[in-house]
């Protein structure tokens, strides 16, 4: 059976570009555009974006963290206590 | 009669009940075509009170319709239509009636212009949703029913004092924006919150949806938690208190979807997150944020439909509902990995989808009313939308690893369902203006101008590559994540053992402590009256004729002392 395109060798790393070249056309459109924030900080350039990563690295962190106390294995309720 | 004949609820209702009786494909017509009969009565209802009845001196109005009742109708029966479509050829037979019914009820608490025939199908719904769940007839789904269950039976008591206590200081059942100082409002506020899923018992929404079948819990996404948000659209519209806890579940649903395996856990946790964006827009409360929230809803409501069926499809056909089990599903279930991008994409609100033009409508209403803190928690909350819903939930499940499954896409009917539900997600995204007509206020907002498309993608996109940079932070592992059910599931019952115990050992010392009293107190009868104690035993008369010479004796000494 012919392999699926994404399973072909280099697949990763074309779409690994792709995705580079779609990020940096996002930021280099705001040249391009009326900027019409609703506060002045967000309209500066690459804000969204920078904004973006770093509200996500900080969930991710977060969770990470509250994974340490709050995590258990996912049979934890299945052994034999009231449910 | 005609009044009960022309309720959009009669005709799911009915359903519901042919649908119970039925087999084969009049049972597949009747359940396809009672959401369709239920559209049109919506649609063919005008504004205003259609049916009013007295109950014991009060009167109500049971059949009452404005552009919100209109516009939660609307998407009820479509979402009934497209989860009776998907789930035409599940085996277990009583879903689909539980699922009409519960459809039909929350078509009821949307035309239901009084409090009481809110409460009651309110009531109503609680029981449709549990039947859904134990439709599925296993150990775990029963157990997580029963909690359901008892947290919505709770949320009704709430409700039904709050409405008792509405009543007695006002006089009126109107279903309208309540009065902050009028007695009853934080119980029925609280009736409602518990049904949205808000702290502190969100919990039951990622323990029990995911414990229907693959088919049951596109239903159970729909219906209980948008039924809140239109309550608490109608009844407390700038309840301040409401941004905070929207917020506090925006960003509940984000860290404990991050954390999650089970791919449908993943997306009822995500159902809270979304309904966190609505509730704060009902406490922003402007025209802006009601009608953001509104709109929110109605496409929530199929982009959420849609995610479920994609993942109900995956369950279907493997069998598996953990991602660190799955994965690159996409060689052998195009159509069920492409309606779950779509369905990811427009959760995320990227442009051209309908997420896009309803979240923004809440962020727009936070920076007109000058709540900076507000409007930065809901971009950031964007973000992680596309982070714990929008890429986690497709990247897991279809791609990731090859998990070397590759089941085929599940049958036409699910397939329909999805196309269907995909195309209105990518519609409403493109032609936003039948929507925007339908809100329960007049708009003219534009969500298509060129920064906000070019700032929402920005922000989205480069969430993507805080995804896969942060990739190895978000490894799955088989495990769950505690949460406030572990009171009810763990504690209370650990508590309750210990409290048996204590009082089996207090029993037990007390049983032998009394024992050894009884057979202290029997011996010491047996002592003086046993067969040789003192007092039964046979005296002889010269004995006995001493006796009573010394007690006569002691008698004369005392009288002659005193």
């Amino acid at each position: 059976m012919k392999p699926h395109w994404l399973d072909r060798p280099g697949a990763a790393r074309r779409v690994w570009l792709a995705f580079a070249a779609v990020l940096a056309g996002s930021v280099l459109a705001q040249l391009f555009v009326d900027v019409e924030p609703h506060y002045p900080a967000e309209g500066w350039f690459a804000m969204p974006a920078l904004f973006g990563f770093v509200a996500c690295a900080a969930m991710v962190v977060f969770a990470k963290l509250l994974g340490v106390f709050l995590k258990r294995r996912d049979d934890h309720y299945d052994d034999g206590g009231a449910q | 009669m005609s009044a009960v004949l022309a309720h959009p609820a009669f005709a799911l209702l009915v359903g519901a009940a042919l649908v119970a009786v039925l087999r084969g494909r009049a049972r597949a017509a009747v359940a396809l075509v009672a959401p369709l009969a239920a559209l049109a009565l919506v649609l063919r209802t005008g504004d205003g009170v259609h049916a009013t009845w007295t109950f014991a001196g009060a009167s109500l109005a049971p059949f009452a319709a404005d552009p919100l009742s209109r516009l939660f109708g609307i998407i009820f029966a479509i979402m009934a239509f497209g989860g009776a479509l998907f789930g035409l050829n599940q085996p277990r037979r009583a879903e689909m009636p539980a699922a009409l019914l519960y459809a039909g009820a929350a078509l009821g608490v949307a035309f239901a212009g009084d409090l009481v025939t809110v409460f009651l199908f309110w009531e109503l719904m609680a029981v449709g949703s549990t039947l859904v769940i134990w439709s599925v007839a296993t150990p775990e789904a029963w157990r997580a029913s029963l909690r359901y269950l008892m947290v919505h039976l709770a949320g009704g008591t709430l409700l039904l004092l709050g409405v008792a206590a509405h009543y007695a200081a006002t006089g009126s059942l109107a279903f309208s924006a309540f009065d902050p100082a009028s007695a009853g409002y934080w119980l029925i506020l609280a009736g409602f919150l518990v049904n949205a899923g808000a702290p502190p018992l969100s919990a039951w929404v990622a323990d029990a949806y995911p414990e229907a079948s693959f088919s049951g819990t596109v239903f159970l996404s729909a219906f209980t938690t948008k039924i809140a948000v239109y309550a608490l659209l109608r009844g407390f519209p700038g309840e301040p208190l409401l941004i905070g806890v929207g917020l506090f579940m925006v960003f509940y649903g984000i860290v404990y979807a991050l954390l999650e395996n089970d791919m449908r856990r993943i997306l009822a946790y995500s159902i809270v997150n979304q309904v966190g964006f609505m509730v704060t827009g009902v406490g922003i409360g402007t025209a802006m944020a009601l009608n953001g929230t509104a709109a929110h809803a109605f496409t929530h409501i199929l982009y959420k439909g849609l995610l479920l069926m994609s993942a109900g499809a995956v369950l279907h056909a493997t069998g598996r509902r953990k991602c660190n089990e799955l994965g690159g599903l996409f060689r052998s279930m195009p159509v069920t990995t492409l309606c779950g991008i779509v369905g990811a994409l427009a959760i995320s609100s990227f442009p051209l989808t309908s997420g896009f033009v309803s979240k923004s409508m809440i962020s727009q209403a936070a920076g007109d009313e000058h709540l900076p803190w507000v409007w930065l928690a809901l971009a950031a909350a964007s973000a992680g939308v596309f982070l714990h819903a929008g890429i986690k939930f497709p990247w897991f499940v279809f791609f990731q690893k090859d998990s070397g499954l590759r089941p085929p896409d599940p049958p036409l009917n699910m397939r329909l369902a999805m196309i269907l539900f995909a195309a209105l997600c990518i519609g409403l995204g493109v032609w936003y203006e039948p929507l925007y007509a339908l809100l329960p206020f007049p708009t003219d907002y534009v969500p298509y101008t060129g920064w906000h498309v070019v700032g929402q993608l920005q922000l989205l996109l480069f969430s993507g590559l805080a995804f896969f940079a942060l990739l190895p932070l978000l490894k799955r592992t088989p495990t769950i994540t505690l949460d406030v059910d572990w009171l009810w599931r763990r504690a209370l019952p650990a508590v309750a053992g210990a409290v048996e115990r204590a009082w089996r050992a207090l029993a037990g010392a007390w049983r032998e402590g009394s024992r050894g009293i009884a057979d202290g107190a029997a011996a010491s009868v047996h002592r003086t009256h046993g067969p040789d104690g003192i007092l039964a035993r046979t005296w002889s008369v010269r004995s006995m004729g001493l006796w009573m010479l010394v007690l006569l004796l002691c008698l004369l000494l005392i009288g002659f002392l005193a």
